[in-house]
This record gives structure tokens, C-alpha cells and sequence, in this order.
């Protein structure tokens, strides 16, 4: 059994790990200061494709991610770790995209790949934590869905068992193929690079392709990426009316900074005198009992 | 357009009733459809659910469409999906709300991408306003107001040119209150017709885990940060709690250390809690942290360093030892008679 399967991976600024550095002196936070990272829950969705070809090597897995040219590094990593080609989605026409144009652009570019098994994607991505893009794709490919995955189970030729987190516990469901995961960060710990594959492909191009190319063959998996390919609107036959800002439905009307909030703020001695005193005007308030 | 369509919310239960974040969402359903003049409805979908639903009538609602089908007894993306697209495309609401659970965050990205209308996802806030686009004004939009960002931006999103616009919400964000002069919702049964293809994930097994806390409910919560993690301090953080009858919190780092469990995560991927007392130890208070918890009555911080960024939200802020702190208070909280 050979599944074909496509990792959707995104490059975000690291919003989880905002130093001092990161702050402007006005308390909010300066964007350009922060790294940029490899979405951690694609990781671990990267990490669960990368076992399912351990247990069928005949598997072909693709990296996509939708970007700037600068996103082909968080590609160039799944190649590091094992993914057999990437793809990288980048076009001026898709800037400002919400979640429905980034979709549409991915399930454009999907179908540009031909028949796909499995789509494997993080839950979320930690700049927008919106969790929307992957059943979203999975809608316009008319594909099942399987949100907030922590374990792929078992997986044949007919089937895939999972199991999924939710408030209450796990749910454990099945599905045929084909069908899009999302996958949380308890799933797996993700392996690190390879060296060997580091050396491969740390000088890795992009291939350009700014056109639908009807010659276009899949590359025979197996063999290795020679280049990362680039595809831009034309290449993946996108409505331009789809895409980018005038393909997003949501439009953001106003962004403000959250900026520290001084309230009015009392200072407690670390004595006991001082602290009996705060505990005492707490009971008096009817705040503590 | 169609400019007086309703405020929908998809209603989810847990053991038959409708959840707390389903309830809250019909509350601020009907706070913006009285905004707007129109109705609030609720849409329920499942097999066997015993709750009356014309109950719903106290906190606001005015109909309830209800879908029974033995295949729709556990939640699945696909059917869902089809049924809730259905109802929207017939009823034509202007607002539809999901609560931002495991199964408001898969379905409504679905149905949105089926409708390629608006969705926000887990707002803080929702609001009936204004937007000016250059020279074009529409009136009466839902302001969608979210943090953004790892919580370092607010954002406020609008969908005006797509219908209807479509939120989450995160639960204990949104207040539940019951209205007194409200009558019963009127209940409207719905058929669908759904086949074996409309099934396509088949659900084996539902383990439900005992939640041994809910901080939500928490009126006085003793956090700990990574400044009071070591076994004493944490110790200490947990005497605390116990004494003055609170709950246990715990920031991002602590709990992804796997020192406490991720049900106390307090913040804006853990819980948003807003308890009467909230005592911080040893956090330094990350915007993601302040995000879950600004919104508590009274807060003390105790941290070793002066210039923790939580004593900027501190009402009472005490510079010192964690566990020197939590004895003094232990003591004086004892010693109260």
C-alpha cells in the first residue's frame, strides 16, 4: 500500500516565546523582532505522515505551505526530516488572504497534485489560532474531515482509526480515504533533521512555474526533490477573484495594540504585619470568606 | 440583501443539555438581536436529546429548530455540516454563533466554506456597529472583536459583503442570565434526509475523563508561575488554595513542563477564568497569561522580581519570596478571628 499524502506546513512569527526584546517601549509588541518559526502543531502533523511512510515506504508525502519566498524554509525543514517533494504556494495575488481564500488557494494547488489520500495539517497555526483552514480545504475537496487529532491508531489500505481530544476526553472514529487530519501537539514529539538530508538539500532552488504546465508529471517518488517547486496563481488555475484580499470574506477593521493596562495598583510590604492587613480588608470586602 | 434576518446559534449539549457556552451564546444572541430588531433562534441537532428545548425561551430565544436522526447522535464533521448549511440556506439568518468547543471550531470553518461567508474565530467580544469602506457605509454589521496574535493585538473583523457572518466564542467569555418576561421558544421539528455517504466518519468509542478541576467555576484561584514550580514553592501554592477554599491555576510554561496538569492552565489557550480573588505566584504575566485572567475581580501578584509585568495588572502586588508570602498569608488567614 502506497498512500499519497500532502502536509500543509506555515511559516509564523513566534508569538509564544515574546522576550523583552520583542517589546516596544510603548508596551506593545514589535513584530518584525520576532523569529520566525515552523508552526509547531504542522510539525506534528508532519511527524505523523513521516511515520505512516515508515510503516508503508512506498508512501509519497508533499510539504506545501502557501507564503512568501522566505516560507520555503520552513519547507526546505520537511525535507530535512524526509518529506519526497515541496511545494511552495506563493503569489502577490494571495496577500491579505483570511481563512477562505487561503483555502481555496491550497485546494486549487491540491488538486494541481492530483489524487490525494490524506491531507495532515497542524490544528492551528499560533499567529491567527483560528483552526479554520483545514476543514475548510477539506470542504471544497469534498473530503472528510478529522479536527484536533492526538493519535493515528491504525491505518490499512481501507481505513484510517484515530483518535480525537475533545472537552470531555477522546473520541476514537474512523474513516475512509480520502480524508484531511488536523493534529494536535500531543500526538508526537517530532524527530529532528537528518544530517544526511540536511547536506542533500541545504542549497535546495525554487522552481518557478508561473503557468499551468499540462506536461507536468509527478516526480517518481523515491528519487528525490531537485528543486522545491514555486507555484503562483496561474500555475494552479486559481480564480483570482478568489484569492487574497478580495477572495477573504472577513476584513479586519481595526487592529489595536494591547498595551499594558495600569490599574490601580497598591503595593503590599512582604511582612506579616502588611499581609494580614491586605487578607483582613479581603474578608471585610467579602472577597474571601 | 436581506436585511432582517435573525441571530442563530448552534446549539452543542453535553448529557442531554444544552452546554454552558451554547446557553451564553443564546443570551448575547439575544442582546444583538434586540440591537438589530430581529429574532433569536437556536438550531439543535442530535438523536434522542430529552431537554425541552422550549426552555430556551428564558434566556431570550424565540424558536429552536430541532433535527433528530439516529446518525446525528455523536457529533460528526460531514453530516453536521449538511444539516446546519440546510437550515442556514433556508432561514437565511444574518448572524449565526458556534461556541468555540472541539466541535464549534470543525464545523463552522465547514459550513462557512461551504456558504464562502465570514467566520471569526474565538471572539471576545461581539457587537452591532458601522463600517465605512471609502465611500460605501453598511449599516447594522456584526463587529467581531478577537485578540490576535498570541494575544498582542485585538483585532476587530467584519464580513459585510458575505451573509451570514459567522463567530465562535470560547466558553465563560459571554454571561448567561435568565429573562423573567420571556414565554416558552417555539419549537420547530425539522426533517432531513441524509444517506449512507453523508456518514463518512464512523464513531467508535467515547471515553468521557472526569475533569477533576473546572476553573471556570473557581471564585478564588492560587496560580503558579515557573517562579514558584520547585516543589516547595508549588507546595506552598497548593496550601494556599486549600485554606482559603480556591483552585489551583498554572501558567503556559508550568503546564508544558508537565509540572501541573493542563486543566489548570489558566490563559488564552488554557482557561478564561474570572474569579473573585486571583492570586499569581511566581507568574511574570505574558500577554497570553493576562489575556485568561485580567478579568478577576482582584488580583495579587507576588513575584521576586519588581519589574514583572503583572504587577501592571496587579491590584495588590507584593515583591518577595513565593513561599514567604504564602506563609505570612496562610498565617494571617488562620489567625483572622
Amino acid at each position: 500500500m502506497a498512500f499519497r499524502i500532502v502536509v500543509f506546513v506555515k511559516q509564523v512569527p513566534d508569538t509564544q516565546n515574546i522576550t523583552g526584546q520583542a517589546m516596544k517601549e510603548d508596551g506593545t509588541v514589535n513584530r518584525d523582532a520576532l523569529p520566525a518559526i515552523f508552526n509547531p502543531e504542522d510539525a506534528n502533523a508532519l511527524e505523523e505522515a513521516l511515520r505512516v511512510k515508515e510503516i508503508f515506504p512506498d508512501t509519497m508525502i508533499t510539504a506545501m505551505s502557501m507564503g512568501p519566498p522566505k516560507a520555503s524554509d520552513v519547507l526546505k525543514d520537511c525535507l530535512y526530516r524526509g518529506v519526497d517533494q515541496a511545494v511552495l504556494i506563493s503569489d502577490r495575488a494571495f496577500a491579505g488572504a483570511d481563512t477562505l481564500a487561503t483555502s481555496y488557494a491550497l485546494a486549487c494547488a491540491v488538486r494541481r497534485l492530483g489524487p490525494v489520500d490524506l491531507i495532515l495539517c497542524g490544528r492551528q497555526a499560533i499567529d491567527g489560532d483560528t483552526a479554520q483552514v483545514g476543514p475548510q480545504v477539506a470542504q471544497k475537496l469534498g473530503m472528510n474531515q478529522i479536527t484536533s487529532v492526538c493519535d493515528i491508531r491504525e491505518i490499512n489500505e481501507d481505513w484510517i482509526t484515530v483518535v480525537r481530544g475533545i472537552e470531555t476526553g477522546f473520541e476514537t472514529v474512523r474513516s475512509a480515504f480520502p480524508v484531511l487530519l488536523t493534529v494536535t501537539s500531543a500526538a508526537n514529539d517530532p524527530r529532528p533533521p537528518k544530517a544526511t538530508l540536511v547536506m542533500a538539500y541545504k542549497n535546495i532552488l525554487c522552481h518557478i512555474e508561473d503557468a499551468y504546465d499540462e506536461s507536468y508529471i509527478e516526480p517518481a517518488c523515491g528519487l528525490g526533490a531537485e528543486h522545491i517547486l514555486q507555484w503562483n496563481l496561474a500555475s494552479i488555475q486559481a480564480d483570482p477573484d478568489r484569492c487574497g484580499l478580495s477572495g477573504s470574506a472577513t476584513k479586519v477593521k481595526k487592529i489595536e495594540n494591547v498595551v499594558l493596562t495600569a490599574t490601580e495598583s497598591k503595593r503590599i510590604e512582604n511582612t506579616y504585619q502588611s499581609v494580614s492587613g491586605l487578607i483582613h480588608e479581603l474578608i471585610h470586602e467579602h472577597i474571601l470568606g | 440583501m436581506h436585511e432582517r434576518g435573525n441571530v442563530m446559534v448552534f446549539l452543542e449539549h453535553r448529557n442531554g443539555e444544552p452546554a454552558d457556552v451554547s446557553l451564553e451564546l443564546v443570551c448575547k444572541a439575544r442582546e444583538l438581536a434586540s440591537t438589530l430588531k430581529v429574532g433569536a433562534e437556536a438550531v439543535a441537532i442530535g438523536s434522542g436529546n430529552a431537554y425541552d428545548h422550549e426552555a430556551l425561551g428564558r434566556f431570550g430565544c424565540n424558536r429552536v429548530f430541532a433535527v433528530e436522526h439516529p446518525g446525528l447522535a455523536q457529533f460528526t464533521s460531514v453530516p453536521y455540516a449538511k444539516v446546519l448549511t440546510q437550515l442556514i440556506t433556508e432561514y437565511e439568518p444574518q448572524i449565526v454563533l458556534f461556541g468555540a468547543t472541539t466541535t464549534g471550531r470543525d464545523l463552522a470553518p465547514r459550513v462557512a466554506s461551504e456558504l464562502q461567508c465570514g467566520l471569526t474565530a474565538d471572539c471576545t467580544d461581539l457587537q452591532i456597529g458601522e463600517h465605512k469602506v471609502k465611500r460605501q457605509v453598511y449599516e447594522n454589521v456584526l463587529l467581531q472583536i478577537r485578540p490576535a496574535f498570541g494575544g498582542n493585538i485585538v483585532a476587530t473583523i467584519v464580513s459585510p459583503e458575505s451573509r451570514p457572518s459567522m463567530a465562535t466564542v470560547r466558553e465563560g467569555v459571554m454571561s448567561k442570565q435568565i429573562l423573567d418576561v420571556w414565554g416558552p421558544a417555539q419549537l420547530i421539528e425539522k426533517q432531513v434526509s441524509l444517506s449512507e455517504v453523508d456518514f463518512p466518519t464512523q464513531v467508535l468509542e467515547v471515553v468521557h475523563k472526569e475533569k477533576s478541576v473546572d476553573l471556570k467555576k473557581a471564585k478564588i484561584i492560587v496560580s503558579a508561575g515557573i517562579g514558584a514550580a520547585d516543589p516547595q514553592a508549588l507546595e506552598a501554592v497548593y496550601e494556599l488554595a486549600k485554606t482559603l477554599g480556591g483552585d489551583v491555576g498554572a501558567s503556559r510554561p508550568v503546564v508544558d513542563a508537565g509540572i501541573v496538569p493542563k486543566e489548570h492552565q489558566v490563559g488564552q489557550t488554557g482557561t478564561t477564568v474570572r474569579p473573585n480573588l486571583y492570586i499569581a505566584c511566581g507568574i511574570s504575566g505574558q500577554i497570553q497569561h493576562r489575556a485568561g485572567m485580567m478579568e478577576s475581580k482582584r488580583i495579587i501578584a507576588i513575584n521576586s522580581d519588581p519589574q514583572a509585568p503583572i504587577f501592571d495588572i496587579a491590584h495588590y502586588g507584593i515583591v518577595g519570596d513565593v513561599k514567604q508570602v504564602i506563609a505570612h498569608m496562610i498565617k494571617a488567614y488562620k489567625d483572622k478571628d
